[in-house]
């Protein structure tokens, strides 16, 4: 589904600052496939959820979304194949404008929008259904800003609006890492649920060990832009975040961020 | 008085037309000085070289798109400051207006145009014109409300509200952001057209700081009449551009030299936008539209 083939990246290249991002990495996600990806800091995690969306061009290789080869496409183009959830929960929103209306803005991801409403009496009864799988209470209040709503239900609802049209490709960028314990366990959960009726195809960067363990069927390790360490669905669940901390621990000199430790 | 509201009804097809691209698309368009008179211009030299007056009006409009979607590409494809886009497209129209009109200045006073029959008549300065502009300026109101209610009016709403997301859905935000600013300039070069004809002549230096006419309506009418949903907030801009004209006109009245108007409307202006950061007037009730009005991150609606 996802096919992501000898690909570099590097910043700030030619000045003292630069950085290589990613080192030739491959990866292969099959069709359902729920990959968790963890690294410490400058590990390329975040660089390669970027290189999928377009949001960043590779310096060389190829990203390949179904058969087709998006690597020239811009991040618009190819969001027909993508649906995004980001670490912010302000980011995959639209505060001034009503929770139907975002919705609507989702509903229509990568088609050509006409000057047809943009909110119907049918569309409207399908987000009302929608928002229930959320257990939220926001399919009465469809009509708020989305700009009231708390991190959680802004984060809920981006899921949903990520997910609900149906992507081929779904890329979760430490999409719980702002919320309190509470709201990102609901999260979570929401997450593994909607994976699992979609079948989404599934990339999910986090900094919770524990989480990268729980969530997925596949987890991998980043360091210093190269995939050092890749759990298929049996091998993950005989792991356990000591056991991945001894694998950090292996790579020399790697600084573990701070968030990670306190975990 | 009627004669200011009159006005203050025209102006406001500019006025939304400004609402547009500084509330809808957070994008402070500069371009109206220029578009404006383009649209005068345009409508004027067709109607003196007889083309029907409807004809020369729509020519008006589709010469205001171009013009915007000129600024657009200046802005998107060429990643030229927003401002600086505006400016840019405003001065070089100033050239353009005066090849198109030939003159610094171009009469239409006996020529037949959309306002003759009002004229003839005798409507103007009653009522009854009143409602003709009123359901004009009306009629122009719905089709915003409508078209920022369809899906690529959603997307543009997006756009000007959240870049990064409305992107991940798959809308070009250049492309918005260029069918927004064509959109809207069309609108003022429309309102120019109809200008120069009800004032029977269209005039190089008619655009003039009109941009601060059109903040100003669009700033005072959301902080009186409120802006929490887009309905209520293109009423409030239509309504703001008439006070706006008769506040003019009262200052007119007053003695104060016409002259002076643009430093007045700009001082309006600097009021409106300084006024509402000061506690004592914060603490106002009535005034918290007015700060949602203006602080950029408010109900934009």
């Amino acid at each position: 589904m996802l096919e992501i083939t000898n690909v570099h990246k590097t910043f700030f290249a030619g000045t003292v600052n630069e950085r290589a991002a990613l080192q030739d990495i491959n990866l292969s996600l099959a069709a359902g496939e729920f990959v968790t990806v963890i690294g410490s800091n400058g590990a390329g995690k975040s660089t390669i959820l970027n290189i999928t969306s377009g949001k960043l061009r590779p310096d060389t290789g190829t990203v390949t979304i179904d058969g087709t080869d998006v690597t020239r496409l811009a991040d618009y183009s190819r969001a027909r194949f993508i649906g995004r959830v980001f670490q912010d929960p302000m980011a995959g929103t639209s505060p001034d404008m009503t929770i139907e209306q975002n919705l609507a803005i989702a509903y229509e991801r990568g088609k050509n929008r006409g000057l047809r409403p943009g909110v119907t009496r049918k569309k409207r009864e399908f987000f009302q259904e929608e928002l229930k799988s959320l257990e939220l209470g926001l399919e009465n209040r469809l009509k708020a800003k989305v700009g009231l709503l708390s991190g959680g239900q802004r984060q809920a609802l981006s899921l949903l609006m990520a997910t609900f049209s149906g992507p081929k490709i779904l890329l979760l960028d430490e999409h719980t890492a702002a919320l309190d314990p509470q709201r990102a366990e609901l999260v979570s959960r929401l997450t593994a649920e909607v994976v699992e009726r979609h079948g989404l195809t599934t990339l999910m960067v986090t900094h919770n060990m524990e989480q990268a363990l729980r969530l997925g069927t596949r987890l991998i390790m980043m360091h210093e832009g190269r995939i050092i360490l890749d759990l298929d669905q049996r091998q993950k669940e005989k792991t356990t975040v000591p056991d991945l901390l001894h694998e950090f621990e292996k790579i020399k000199g790697a600084a573990l961020d701070d968030r990670t430790m306190l975990q | 008085m009627i004669v200011a509201v009159e006005l203050g009804l025209i102006y406001a097809i500019m006025a939304l037309g400004v609402y547009l691209t500084f509330r809808i698309l957070n994008f402070p368009d500069l371009t109206v000085d220029g578009s404006f008179t383009t649209g005068a211009a345009v409508a004027s030299i067709m109607i003196i070289n007889g083309a029907p007056p409807v004809l020369s009006t729509v020519a008006a409009f589709g010469a205001g798109l171009v013009a915007g979607w000129i600024t657009g590409i200046l802005h998107t494809k060429g990643k030229i400051n927003g401002l600086l886009a505006g400016i840019l497209t405003m001065i070089a129209l100033y050239s353009i207006n005066l090849r198109i009109m030939g003159k610094a200045n171009l009469p239409l006073l006996r020529e037949d145009t959309l306002i003759t029959p009002l004229r003839d008549a005798g409507l103007l300065g009653t009522v009854g014109a009143l409602i003709v502009f009123g359901l004009l300026a009306l009629a122009v109101k719905f089709i915003i409300d409508w078209f920022l209610h369809t899906d690529l009016g959603l997307a543009m709403q997006a756009t000007g509200d959240n870049e990064e997301m409305i992107r991940s859905f798959g809308v070009s935000t250049d492309r918005m952001k260029i069918l927004g600013l064509a959109l809207s300039n069309g609108l003022v070069a429309l309102c120019g057209a109809l200008i120069a004809q009800y004032q029977g002549f269209a005039d190089i230096g008619m655009g003039i700081g009109l941009i601060l006419a059109g903040l100003a309506s669009v700033i005072i009418g959301q902080a009186i009449f409120g802006s929490r949903v887009i309905v209520v907030a293109t009423l409030a801009v239509v309504l703001g551009s008439v006070l706006y004209r008769v506040v003019i006109q009262l200052a007119l009245q007053a003695g104060l030299n016409p002259n002076d108007m643009k430093l007045i409307s700009a001082v309006l202006v600097v009021i409106a936008l300084v006024l509402p950061q000061w506690k004592v007037f914060r603490r106002i009730g009535g005034l918290s539209n007015m700060k949602k009005a203006l602080s950029g991150t408010g109900a934009r609606g």
